[in-house]
């Protein structure tokens, strides 16, 4: 009976496996395949992914989100590191209200921060550019930081930081010597998160891109709705690999509690 | 002298980042509530004043009224249809695998929610389409081909969502019946409850503030999804996510968008002020303490 109990257990986990990787696995496999209808039987082939080198349009797309992303991960991890720090640090009036106010952030849905964006953007007749962009992700990606980083620092034995003081180190060195290392594993999980957010981001990007620039979820996204091309598949099974290593280095560190 | 200090750093601290979410977050939704309330787009010499027309469109429209409900039910379904699939596997995550092949599975169930969206939806249109690997499968298995049309259909979009949101669920039961001692099942076990009766009345109302949670992180984003439908949903996938995106992207309609979005967000802001006293109420009566 127990042991019923446990493999129906296992064929459920794996049952529901499949259902969350099976398509995922499938348009994998079809990136490689020679088809360009998704034709079976299966003819193993890379020429989607050399056509995906001289598709010049794809290409800039992906060079525009990286460095999005990029400036994205950096600012928000150095922004809300320092206001983490500030809520760990010191007690003050009000923090449990500055607290409550990074949910906002993270629940509403991104179609209507992207439309609010846009139309403070247009009233304050701000052009649509890589600003706007890196207002907007950076402005989703702030609350992840500021949570991450504040756990971080809950962990922080402060007297650490006072007795490297007491034997002598200045404010700086105290902070490169002791607090650095401490929180360095959190800040490369702030880094990570924060990328992965701006890397993925359709929504914002969608509204907020000047024209004739894309992203690459954009750009797939456009692809995707003039037909079914495999040199999608092929960026597609590129973008999924990179998504599931950043996610699985930086998972360790933040506990998807929030 | 050492308070004005820690004044300053505070607000050296502070300032960046809380003035970048006033800037990127707050003051965009208030702007959008001005814009709700304006008869046009302010450009150049146009004449723009204060009306309530916007609202008074999508009141007397019962076009709208059943977008809204449409879009209300899709995010009840999806929730539903994630509680029923991601209860076993939350439960087998935490009371069932054994330790060391946990990790592992909690790491694979969180992988494909944080891959791209968009991928994760062209995977399900190459599957979902005629001639992709259900119609092949359905070919195989001796039906006529296109027997089951599922692509641009609106259980296409269903399992779109569901696929994206199941994590969510997953994630918040598991941490919830993780919670629950093993001890306390030993000892209604001793005490001669059955399997069923260590289910209902210990494990499950244990689990029911990870189960509101994941119910809410799903809800909210899925009334306002406009991705899943558009790409999953062809014709029938209109959903008031996408009227959204049309008054702003085709129409140029923005003001009745940013009405729209604005009677979304409320929507969404008194879900979360519901869950947020619903989940305080049960704390209480555990005397968790507020």
């Amino acid at each position: 009976m127990k042991r019923a109990i446990a493999t129906l257990a296992y064929l459920y986990a794996l049952s529901m496996l499949i259902f969350l990787y099976g398509p995922l696995m499938v348009m994998i496999v079809m990136g490689f395949n020679r088809s360009p209808f998704y034709q079976l039987p299966f003819h193993f082939d890379l020429i989607w992914f050399q056509k995906l080198v001289t598709n010049e349009r794809i290409l800039v797309a992906t060079r525009n989100s990286i460095v999005l992303a990029l400036a994205v991960s950096l600012l928000a991890t150095f922004l809300g590191t320092l206001a983490a720090w500030a809520m760990a640090r010191y007690r003050f009036r009000g923090k449990s209200f500055l607290q409550v106010i990074l949910v906002p952030p993270i629940a509403i849905p991104w179609l209507i921060l992207a439309v609010a964006l846009l139309l403070m953007f247009y009233w304050l007749k701000i052009p649509r550019s890589l600003f706007t962009l890196v207002v907007g992700h950076v402005g989703v990606s702030l609350p992840y930081v500021i949570l991450v980083m504040m756990t971080r620092f809950q962990g922080v034995d402060w007297g650490l930081e006072e007795a490297a003081r007491s034997l002598g180190a200045d404010p700086l060195t105290a902070f490169r010597r002791i607090i650095f290392p401490l929180i360095l594993p959190g800040l490369i999980a702030s880094l990570m998160f924060t990328f992965a957010i701006s890397f993925d981001n359709f929504t914002l990007s969608h509204f907020l891109a000047p024209q004739g620039v894309s992203t690459l979820p954009v750009e797939i996204y456009t692809s995707i709705r003039k037909g079914f091309t495999p040199e999608i598949n092929a960026i597609s099974a590129i973008v999924f690999f990179f998504s599931a290593t950043l996610v699985i280095f930086s998972g360790r560190e933040i506990k998807f509690v929030e | 002298m050492g308070r004005w200090r820690r004044l300053f750093s505070l607000i050296v601290l502070l300032t960046p980042s809380y003035g970048w979410l006033v800037f990127a977050v707050l003051a965009p939704l208030g702007i959008m509530f001005v814009f709700s309330f304006l008869s046009d787009v302010p450009i150049g010499e146009r004449a723009v004043f204060f009306t309530l027309k916007n609202y008074q469109d999508f009141f007397q429209n019962t076009f709208y009224w059943r977008l809204t409900a449409k879009s209300l039910l899709t995010g009840l379904y999806t929730t539903i249809l994630c509680i029923l699939l991601g209860y076993p596997l939350a439960l087998i995550m935490a009371k069932i695998i054994p330790h060391r092949w946990r990790t592992a599975l909690f790491m694979l169930v969180i992988v494909p929610f944080w891959s791209n969206t968009i991928v994760r939806l062209y995977s399900w249109a190459i599957v979902l389409r005629k001639g992709g690997v259900l119609d092949l499968f359905i070919q195989w298995l001796g039906f006529e081909s296109g027997s089951l049309e599922i692509l641009y259909t609106y259980q296409a979009v269903l399992v779109g969502l569901v696929h994206g949101y199941l994590p969510y669920m997953v994630l918040t039961l598991y941490i919830a019946i993780d919670r629950v001692e093993n001890s306390f099942l030993e000892a209604a076990a001793s005490l001669g409850a059955n399997a069923w009766q260590r289910f209902w009345r210990i494990l499950f109302p244990l689990s029911l503030p990870g189960m509101i949670s994941g119910s809410i992180l799903i809800f909210i984003p899925t009334i306002g999804s406009f991705v899943e439908p558009r790409l999953l949903g062809g014709r029938t996938g209109t959903m008031i996510g996408t009227i959204i995106e049309d008054q702003f992207v085709q129409l140029f309609k923005w003001n009745f968008g940013a009405t729209l979005a604005f009677l979304l967000l409320v929507v969404v802001l008194i879900l979360m002020a519901l869950l947020g006293l619903l989940l305080r109420q049960m704390r209480l009566l555990r005397g968790e303490g507020g």
